[in-house]
């Protein structure tokens, strides 16, 4: 499982410079990927994730440093040499015309074949077992510009299994799929690289799917800084708040994601759980409280009524009569005419620091 | 394969054969064409007579062996090599530049074989109207030479420019300024010349196959088969370059070295036929278009010779149609392939539903 697959060393990636200096996007990244491991490269639009995975796949060459592949260097590997051990998947979009998705993969043993490009019983065996791995042996037949995005991209997957790499780059593998679909990459994803015990390197966007389904994380922050580790290791060391800061958007280390709802406004004690105390609690957030228990000072309490089918919500305002509302949506229509202040923008606010 | 025929569950894996039979079909149909166009013509002379003439047989009448050797043999071979090597010319371009609007003509080899021509017809020999009366016939060796020196000069322009830039989409684009600039340069001849010499290009401009002697068909035969050849070799890239040129590196292909061989290969083969045969629209744009949907394949194994074998029957087919069969009217060729072949192309995309899948247009 530890096996090193690929191995960068005072890594410089960046551009070099018409006159003058070279534009250098980050400098001196030590970086190691494992056969059998998933690693997802996440950082902000602009940083430079697609120059050090070109960098890394040998279509850029490094400022400085080195990369080995599989105990060789990238740079005086052959360019056939190279496609044996290292495979991509592309973010764009492929017009192939009139092929079936069984031939599309086939090509991905372009490096494996002689020079008449002729398929040996062998090669029509790892193309099958490409589309079996991926799932997608009932796409065989069909063509490839039939397909849907999620089914082609599979399909695209497949091919560079075909290539019987060590080493698999894909560049933003979920990006044009429905949500659905970006669980099953991923998960297909994970699948194979503990299966085949082949290393795989994707760059994403999709931060709550990295976080729970890579075995480490690459985060390149701006400036070049790059920070690696399991992902629960670069939660807890603030590697996130780092690497995104400049968005000027919150990480939630409990939640393991970004804030999108406003700073709390007001403090609201919910007494009940289950099911409806989870998605009562996203109610309220999302309208701007900040949940506290229930013998806490609080400026609201709402407390579940009913049943999971028919749940009701009695909400008391600083001792006040109770009110009853029936849906969540009246519930937070209720807490924002409360406060009712929530619309102008309010300075960032400290937890349980509130205005009224 | 249609998606109405129900998958056997014997085998769930679609064939990535060579498709033998289709190819041998097409071979079948190219030999019954070639047949033809040594029978038809001003002169009828029945199919066994022309078998017989080939196999070294006496004729009922010798005036036809006396045809069919001086006359529709070199034609029909001519033919024959010009589609060949139009539709094979025509794939590589569609393919190297992943545009289904590429043609052979479109790195401007074409354009500048029409370049030499139109220095000689409409420049060299001002006085000498003998020249002119010589030029005017299709076949004049002075003319071929030009040709060939204009093509070869834009081969070697942009084979050239081909080594230095980084993307096959420039290519095409400094390709197409060639050709606007060799284009202007014949407006500029033809808006200065006399009509008598206008005539004479515009009747060069028109194509035929008829002008080449046996003589030239030593020169023309070797250098479409070695054309050819190189296209074949050219497979195996051609193929990898189906996924685009980042997909094609990805798996181990030298672009570069690729790319020059598919541009050696096209510009040899299309300059070549444009030198002999004049400037033939049409067959390299849409032979290519025809193997795919006949054969519902992108394969470049099999639609190399595909293209060779369908690109030859069209050519002679065409030319048939052009001598109209009978009479002894010869109607401009290129008229002629457009003219029959667009629609049929047409219908034939539209049936087989393989508009959307030829590059996903």
């Amino acid at each position: 499982m530890s096996e090193t697959v690929l191995q960068a060393e005072a890594l410089s990636i960046g551009y070099p410079g018409r006159q003058g200096a070279p534009r250098v996007i980050a400098a001196d990244l030590y970086l190691r990927l494992h056969a059998g491991e998933v690693v997802c490269l996440l950082g902000p639009n602009g940083v430079g994730k697609s120059t050090l995975l070109r960098t890394l796949v040998g279509m850029q060459p490094p400022l400085a440093g080195r990369v080995w592949l599989d105990g060789a260097d990238l740079r005086t590997l052959p360019p056939h040499e190279l496609a044996r051990r290292l495979s991509v998947v592309l973010t764009e979009r492929i017009e192939v015309g009139q092929l079936s998705a069984y031939a599309l993969v086939a090509l991905g043993r372009h490096p494996h074949t002689d020079w008449t490009g002729r398929l040996s019983p062998r090669d029509e065996e790892v193309a099958r077992w490409a589309l079996e791995a991926v799932d997608a042996v009932s796409l065989a037949h069909r063509q490839v510009h039939e397909l849907s995005d999620g089914e082609r991209q599979r399909i695209m997957v497949a091919r560079a299994l075909a290539q019987e790499p060590l080493l698999m780059v894909l560049d933003e593998p979920t990006a044009f799929l429905d949500l659905p679909r970006r669980v099953e990459m991923m998960r297909l994803l994970r699948r194979l690289a503990r299966e085949t015990n082949r290393a795989l390197l994707l760059s994403t966007h999709d931060l709550d799917l990295a976080l729970r389904s890579a075995d480490a994380l690459w985060l390149l922050a701006p400036g070049g800084v790059l920070y690696s580790g399991a992902p629960e290791d670069l939660v807890l060391g603030g590697a996130f708040e780092a690497t995104f800061a400049s968005d000027g958007i919150a990480f939630d280390r409990r939640q393991g994601s970004f804030q999108v709802h406003p700073p709390a406004q007001q403090r609201v004690a919910l007494i009940g759980d289950g099911l409806v105390g989870m998605w009562t609690a996203r109610a309220l957030e999302r309208s701007g409280c900040l949940l506290v228990a229930a013998h806490e000072p609080a400026a609201l309490r709402v407390v579940i009524a009913g049943d999971e089918q028919t749940p009701r919500w009695e909400v008391m305002a600083n001792g006040g009569p109770p009110q009853y509302v029936a849906s969540l949506h009246a519930l937070a229509a209720l807490v924002r005419r409360d406060h009712g202040a929530v619309d102008t923008p309010a300075p960032p606010a400290g937890p349980g620091d509130h205005s009224e | 394969m249609a998606n109405a025929v129900p998958v056997s569950t014997e085998s769930p894996w679609p064939r990535l054969g060579l498709r033998p039979l289709a190819l041998l079909v097409m071979a079948g149909v190219w030999a019954g064409a070639f047949l033809l166009s040594l029978a038809l013509g001003s002169v009828r002379i029945p199919l066994d007579q022309v078998l017989t003439i080939l196999v070294g047989g006496e004729p009922l009448r010798a005036t036809w062996a006396t045809i069919v050797y001086d006359f529709r043999l070199p034609k029909a071979l001519t033919a024959a090599l010009a589609g060949a090597a139009l539709g094979v010319s025509g794939l590589q371009m569609q393919t190297l530049f992943r545009n289904p609007l590429a043609d052979p003509f479109v790195l401007g080899v074409s354009s500048g074989a029409s370049l030499g021509v139109a220095l000689v017809v409409l420049t060299v020999g001002a006085a000498n109207t003998a020249l002119l009366a010589v030029a005017g016939l299709l076949g004049n060796l002075g003319l071929v030479a030009a040709a060939c020196l204009g093509a070869g000069l834009v081969l070697l322009l942009v084979l050239a420019l081909a080594r230095r830039v980084q993307s096959s989409v420039t290519l095409l684009i400094l390709g197409l300024m060639i050709g606007y600039l060799t284009s202007a340069i014949v407006s500029l001849l033809l808006y200065f010349s006399i009509a008598e010499r206008i005539q004479a290009y515009i009747a060069w401009s028109f194509g035929s196959f008829g002008g080449v002697t046996w003589g030239q068909l030593r020169i023309l035969t070797p250098v479409v088969l070695g054309g050819l050849l190189l296209a074949f070799i050219l497979t195996k890239a051609l193929n990898a370059l189906l996924l685009g040129e980042t997909y094609a590196r990805s798996m181990g292909l030298d672009i570069h070295r690729s790319r020059i061989g598919i541009v050696t290969s096209s510009a040899v083969l299309a300059g070549t036929v444009t030198a002999f045969c004049g400037p033939i629209a049409f067959l390299g744009i849409a032979i290519p278009h025809l193997c795919r949907a006949l054969l519902r394949s992108a394969d470049h194994r099999v639609l190399v010779p595909a293209c060779a074998l369908l690109g030859a029957t069209a050519a002679l087919l065409a030319d048939l149609v052009a001598q109209a069969p009978g009479t002894s009217v010869v109607l401009p060729l290129n008229a002629i392939t457009a003219l029959i072949g667009a629609p049929v192309v047409v219908w034939i995309i539209l049936r087989r539903g393989a508009g959307r899948g030829v590059f996903g247009v």
